[in-house]
């Protein structure tokens, strides 16, 4: 289970994550969030990526400060913007790329490297060049080349952000297809159907925790009655609890 | 997509040549097209490294795509030798010469998995870590150069866009500042996911 006891960070002297304490042990976690409310640092702590200036983040016995290398095998991330996250020339060898640190050996390795190609439909194009995929191939990159690692759970940060609707519909589908627990950190409401437990961020702290429609209708709320412009008056919300805590 | 570079599936002959005797061909071709330092040799040597691409099931369009960016250096030397040195067949020679090996790197490099050519500069910067060097770093390196090539084009196509959509025109220095921050911003993304995907770990792990 991920547990975050007492978490705070800020950049640059602003906070930006505000003593949170949580426990993620559900199979599909939603967290939503207008921009700048804290979202994507969270996320980049759950697998070390970020170590928080205070608290800890943990998984089983193992903390994100002291076994970050062992987490990160655990917990597998996924970008937004998945153009960023190709390293490898050629579809299959950027697969593969993640698999030399499990140390697997040919055989084993070319056998998942081909699994997954075929399993998220990048098979006939395992010798493409990943930068001229389209953007939901992209994605799907991204994703098999996290997945074939097989790590237990995946921290999704906003990974439709960038797609159509149709490419967002597939990769939906793929992500509500996972064996794996789920953390998906997005903008894209639609994407928490069928969730267990979805928490609410603003201004760096977890504001509503609870069932997805319970949480959309709090973010909606929310997102209402803050001022559009510096200025304009807004009704104050004070963070509360739903049913998933 | 750039003429140069990057492996092509195939089944042809230099395709089932494992990267070590390529590369090593390659060397020996080059060193001796340099210690020969003739001009028939080297027009001959240009003539067969055309005619190579053919014959190992690479389409000639691949070749002549490596002459075509090859041209304005091959002008110049040509130009330079001619009109400045006074050696027009001096200049002849270090066009093919140049135009040959360039062809033959372009086929050693399309029929060659990037993996496998990892695979090999790692073993051969193995001996190098008596002296601190990480043989799995090395490769990461090359891996990311040979990456970063479309990531610098990328970025240069999005500032060239977005200045032509403000309405501007010509003053291509303009685009420099943009771009490099733009190759900063994917850098620093890049970096993040080799650290997300525990490619590059020893770097991350604190002890504290």
């Amino acid at each position: 289970m991920l547990r975050l006891e007492g978490v705070s960070h800020s950049y640059e002297g602003r906070a930006v994550l505000r003593d949170i304490s949580l426990d993620l042990a559900e199979h599909r976690v939603g967290v939503i969030g207008a921009n700048g409310s804290g979202k994507s640092t969270l996320a980049r702590t759950l697998n070390g990526l970020v170590l928080p200036d205070r608290g800890r983040v943990s998984l089983g016995e193992w903390d994100t400060r002291r076994h970050a290398k062992h987490i990160r095998r655990r917990v597998g991330f996924v970008f937004s913007d998945a153009a960023n996250q190709i390293i490898m020339p050629t579809v299959a060898e950027d697969v593969e790329i993640g698999l030399r640190a499990l140390r697997l050996g040919r055989a084993e390795t070319a056998r998942r490297v081909d699994a997954v190609l075929e399993r998220y439909g990048l098979a006939d194009h395992r010798d493409h060049p990943g930068h001229l995929l389209s953007g939901g191939q992209k994605q799907l990159l991204a994703l098999a080349s996290v997945l074939v690692t097989e790590p237990e759970i995946l921290v999704c940060d906003e990974p439709t952000t960038l797609l159509d609707l149709r490419n967002t519909r597939m990769v939906h589908r793929t992500l509500a297809g996972l064996d794996q627990r789920v953390v998906l950190f997005t903008h894209d409401l639609d994407l928490l159907t069928g969730f267990d437990r979805v928490l609410v961020m603003s201004e760096g702290r977890v504001a509503f925790d609870g069932l997805p429609a319970d949480a959309v209708a709090f973010y909606t709320e929310l997102m209402d009655s803050e001022p559009l412009e510096p200025g304009e008056p807004g009704p104050a919300t004070a963070p509360r609890a739903g049913t998933g805590e | 997509m750039s003429v140069i570079g990057l492996y092509v599936p195939g089944t042809g002959p230099l395709h089932r040549i494992a990267a070590g005797p390529k590369l090593l061909a390659l060397l020996v071709a080059g060193a001796a097209l340099l210690i020969a330092a003739h001009l028939w040799a080297a027009l001959g040597a240009l003539a067969a490294s055309l005619l190579l691409y053919p014959l190992v099931g690479l389409h000639p369009r691949r070749a002549l795509g490596v002459l075509r960016a090859l041209w304005p250096f091959l002008l110049a030397i040509g130009v330079f030798q001619t009109l400045f040195v006074g050696a027009w067949a001096e200049g002849a020679r270090l066009c093919a010469q140049l135009a040959a090996l360039v062809l033959l790197a372009n086929a050693v490099t399309l029929t060659t998995r990037v993996r496998e050519m990892l695979d090999l500069f790692e073993r051969l910067a193995r001996p190098l870590r008596h002296v601190g060097v990480n043989p799995d770093r090395v490769a990461l390196v090359l891996a990311l150069t040979i990456r970063s090539i479309p990531m610098v084009a990328t970025a240069w196509h999005a500032a060239r866009e977005g200045y032509r959509a403000r309405g501007l025109s010509g003053r291509p220095h303009l685009l420099v500042v943009p771009v490099i921050v733009q190759l900063l911003r994917m850098a620093d993304a890049t970096g993040e996911a080799l650290v997300a995907r525990g490619i590059d770990e020893d770097t991350r792990v604190r002890t504290d």
